[in-house]
Parts: C-alpha cells; structure tokens; sequence
C-alpha cells in the first residue's frame, strides 16, 4: 500500500503503474483476439466458448475486476500525468519543430480516449446487448436461439455497415496507441539495451499491425459476405 | 549575408512578451550565431535601443551556459550548441525565428535568458559522491572494467544546458537527471549512495515542476551532448528499485 501511494505520488512512480497496466491490458488484448478468431471456426466452436466462459464465474469475475482495476489505473494516471506535461509547458512556442517525435507518440492521449469510448459502446453492444433487440433469445423476443448464441449475435452487429467501420477505426487506433506503447513500456521498465532501442518500436508495429489485422479481419469477413 | 530575424522581446517574467522582427545586414557567414546576435546588438545600441538579452559564456561548447530556441529546435541544429552554430548554415534572406528554451522550471528573466537554476538544485540533491575522494587515484587503484568507463563517460558528457527540457513536448528533464544517474551509477565510487541519489534526484526534478518522459525521443535528438536515451531507462529502473526498496 505504501508503496502504490509513493508510486502514485511520483512522477516516474505514475509511468511505472501505466507501464504495467498496459501491459496487462496488452495480454487482455493479445488473449481476446485468440478468442475471437474461432469466430473462423464456424458457430458451434465459437458458442461453445462462450459457454465455457461463462460457465466459470469466478474466474470471469475476477479477470473482470482485475481489467477493471488496470483500466481505471491506466486513464486516472495517464491524464495526471498528461496534465503535469501541460502544466510543465504553460508557454508555447511560437515556432516549435520536431526532429523524431513520432505520430503515434503524439496522439496518445486522443487514440486512449477514443478506446475508452469504443470499449463503453463494445460493453454495451456484445456485453450488455442494450443497444440491439435482436440480441435476445427467442422466448424475450430476440433471434438468438440460445444466451451463448454469440456468432450469430456478431454476425447480425456487423451486417451493419455503420458500426463495423467503428470497430475497425477503434482497433486501427488501438493499434497505433500500441505501436507507441509496446516499445514504450520497455523503456518505462529500463529494459531497453542499445541493441533493443533500435529493433524495438519495429517489432511493436509489426505486433500492432498483427492486433489491427486480427480484430479488423472479423468484421470485414462480416461485411464481405464471408461470415454469414 | 543579410538575415530577418523574429526576436522574442520580453521585460520580465510578470510582463507579456512578443515576437519582434529585425533585420541582421551584412553578417559574416563565419559569425557564430552568438556573435551575429553580438552585431544585432551593437546596431540596437547605436540607435539607442535596448540589446536583445540572451545567455553564453565560454562559446566553446563546453559550458552548456547558451541556449536559445532557434526556428523551432534549441540550439537550431542536432549536433552544437548555439555558440558553436555557424552562420554558414543558414541561407541569405532566410527568415529566423529566436524563442528562449520555454519551460515553467526555467522561469524567463529577460528576453532570451532564462534561469536554469533548476538543474543546479537537482544536482545539490543528489548528483554527487559525499566521501572524499581525494587526489586522482593511482592508474588501476580501482578496477573499472571498460564498458563500465565507457558508459559513464557517455553520460558524464552532460554539459547541463537544459536543451532536452527545453525541446520535449512535456518540458521534462529526465535525459538531464538520465544522464547524471547513470553517470554514477556507472562506477564503483557512485554504489553507495545509489539509491538515496535517484530518489531525491527525481523528487527534486517534480518539485520543480518538470514534466515526465512519453518517449517521443526530441531531447535525445537535440542533446549537444549526445546523450542517449537509454539513461533515462537506467534513471527509470534506478528511482523504482530504490522505490522499492526504501518502501519495504
Ligand atoms: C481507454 C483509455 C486509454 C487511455 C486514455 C490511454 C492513455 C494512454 C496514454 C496517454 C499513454 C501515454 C503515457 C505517457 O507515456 O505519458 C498510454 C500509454 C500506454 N497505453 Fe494506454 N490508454 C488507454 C487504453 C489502453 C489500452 C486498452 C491498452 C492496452 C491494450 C493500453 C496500453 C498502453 C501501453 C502499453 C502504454 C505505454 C506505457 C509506457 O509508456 O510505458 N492503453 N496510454
Ligand atoms: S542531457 Fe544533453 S541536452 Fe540535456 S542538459 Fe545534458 S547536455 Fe544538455
Ligand atoms: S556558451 Fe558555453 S556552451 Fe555555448
């Protein structure tokens, strides 16, 4: 405990939390594609693995917690430290040029934020299934024909055009938010060596571009006619 | 060659401060750009007008006391520092841009100049070994291996011009402090105080309002020194362990 207030109290304390946090959602991340890539092994595969989620509650509610708590770290310390940045800046340059900086360090903050949306509409879209009736088994006046009928569930969400181009934007921003943030958290740890430093931020775009391709290919299969 | 130059003109730090443009005629490619602000100057005198203020004192590049944001990068290029820029690298006619190194920790005094005392009391706090070492040690009285030597070298290379704050997006001196830790980390004389200098190294560099690192690399990119920024990785590990441990 009195560690967690000393890290939350210093600057590079703060880095530290959001470094380990990432990467915890990093492998949240990385696990739930692998999960949802059975979407290609047809229906039963699929629901089968919905079923053998939910059937195990405890370990569910604890993954759920645990994501919880790292989401909740992750955005209370990267915007209090976004405000310290700020805060060190008051007065700016009337001319200012960067000689390395890259785009997806730039936009840190915009392409989180924009996951955080996307995740609150995902929960409510695939989760809670609060914005579409259809999501509902037969007897409450939905198409499914059981609770865990997920690949239909997916199949109908992204029939829609509209929503699949979000999911596909919020991911292609997820992965730009990654491809800054796996080489980042190595350099946060002090892990990175003068070898590493120069492969590193390539390895975490191909990974990133990896994640992109993963998530987008699900609702473009949809979209495509592939998946039906 | 002939030069319009965009000053930042300000009276102190409570009053507001503007760019103002000048003319630069007739500068000898071979002026340092210290020098060239030198003639500026001397012209502003002769029509009874205040000089620019700005920062230097050995213009040989070793004292880090010179500063400058020069269109848009302190110390204008990637490689010098401002005493040692060269006029020739800019071209006749060009349009230049002087902002002082822009930091709420480095508060503006006068025009250019700014006050880095900052990194003075991030050193005090830490950066320095309390027993007394005495006279130079006999050649190998204490066994460095070389890529120990070598890679505090690297970092003791820090001339504290404060370029790195200045250039990050985030105002934060972590390659400075990066670079002080790791210089003492590096050698045996630097263990015993390891811990307690990186705690109260960073402690002080957020007391005086720094921001932190998100690794967008500029201050790597303009250090004079060149800095890497792998010490700022070493500063990470450092500050945790001792974090840690000091915690326990
Ligand atoms: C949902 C809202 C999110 C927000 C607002 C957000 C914001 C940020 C910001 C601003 C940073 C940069 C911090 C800095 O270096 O100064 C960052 C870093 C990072 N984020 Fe996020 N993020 C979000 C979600 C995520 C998710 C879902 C993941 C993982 C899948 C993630 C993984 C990372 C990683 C690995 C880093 C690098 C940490 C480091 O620099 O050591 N973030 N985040
Ligand atoms: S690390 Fe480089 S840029 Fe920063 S103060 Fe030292 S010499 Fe200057
Ligand atoms: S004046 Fe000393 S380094 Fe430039």
């Amino acid at each position: 405990m009195n560690l967690l207030i000393k890290l939350w109290r210093s600057s590079i304390g703060k880095k530290w939390l959001v470094a380990l946090t990432g990467l915890a959602l990093l492998g949240f991340v990385v696990a739930h594609l692998l999960g949802n890539l059975q979407m290609f092994s047809g229906a039963e595969k699929i629901n089968a693995y919905a079923e053998f989620l939910k059937a195990n509650e405890k370990p569910l509610w604890l993954a759920r917690i645990g994501l919880l708590i790292c989401f909740v770290t992750h955005i209370l310390a990267t915007l209090s430290l976004v405000r310290m940045n700020r805060a060190a800046r008051p007065d700016a340059y009337a001319l200012k040029r960067s000689v390395q900086a890259k785009i997806s360090t730039r936009t840190m903050a915009l392409s989180g934020l924009t996951v955080l949306s996307f995740v609150a509409f995902h929960l409510a879209h695939y989760t809670l299934r609060i914005t579409d009736a259809r999501f509902k088994v037969e007897a409450e006046g939905g198409l499914l024909t059981s609770a865990h009928d997920v690949y239909h569930m997916v199949i109908m969400g992204f029939q829609n055009p509209l929503i699949s181009s979000f999911y596909i934007l919020s991911v292609g921003l997820l992965s730009l938010h990654l491809s800054h943030g796996i080489s980042s958290v190595f350099q946060t740890l002090g892990l990175e060596t003068k070898k590493s430093a120069i492969w590193m931020p390539k390895a975490a775009t191909l990974i990133a571009l990896l994640l992109f391709t993963g998530y987008a290919s699900i609702p473009a299969a949809v979209l495509s006619g592939l998946l039906k | 060659m002939n030069l319009h130059l965009k000053v930042w003109r300000q009276k102190n730090a409570a009053t507001k401060g503007a760019l103002v443009s000048y003319e630069a005629r007739n500068i000898p490619e071979d002026c340092s750009f210290l020098e060239m602000l030198d003639l500026v100057n001397e012209d502003l005198l002769s029509r009874g007008e205040e000089p620019i203020a700005f920062d230097h004192d050995c213009r040989e590049g070793i004292c880090g006391m010179c500063s400058l944001t020069i269109n848009g990068i302190p110390h204008g290029t990637s490689d010098t520092t401002t005493c040692q820029l060269y006029m020739r690298k800019f071209k006749d006619g060009q349009t230049i841009y002087i902002e002082p190194f822009r930091a709420s920790a480095f508060p503006l005094l006068r025009d250019l100049s700014v006050n880095r005392s900052a990194f003075d009391r991030i050193q005090q706090a830490g950066g320095f070994i309390s027993a007394h070492v005495g006279a130079a040690p006999d050649g190998n009285a204490i066994l460095v291996p070389k890529t120990d030597a070598d890679h505090a070298m690297e970092a003791a290379a820090c001339i504290g011009c404060g370029a790195c704050a200045a250039a990050c997006p985030n105002a934060s001196a972590m390659l400075f402090v990066g670079a002080k830790v790791t210089h003492l980390a590096s050698l045996p004389q630097g263990q015993p105080e390891r811990e307690r200098r990186a705690l109260a190294m960073v402690r002080r560099m957020d007391a005086e309002g720094f921001g932190n690192c998100s690794n967008y690399l500029e201050c790597e990119a303009v250090c004079p020194a060149e800095i890497p920024a792998l010490v700022i990785g070493q500063l990470n590990r450092d500050y945790a362990h001792a974090l840690v441990k000091e915690s326990l």
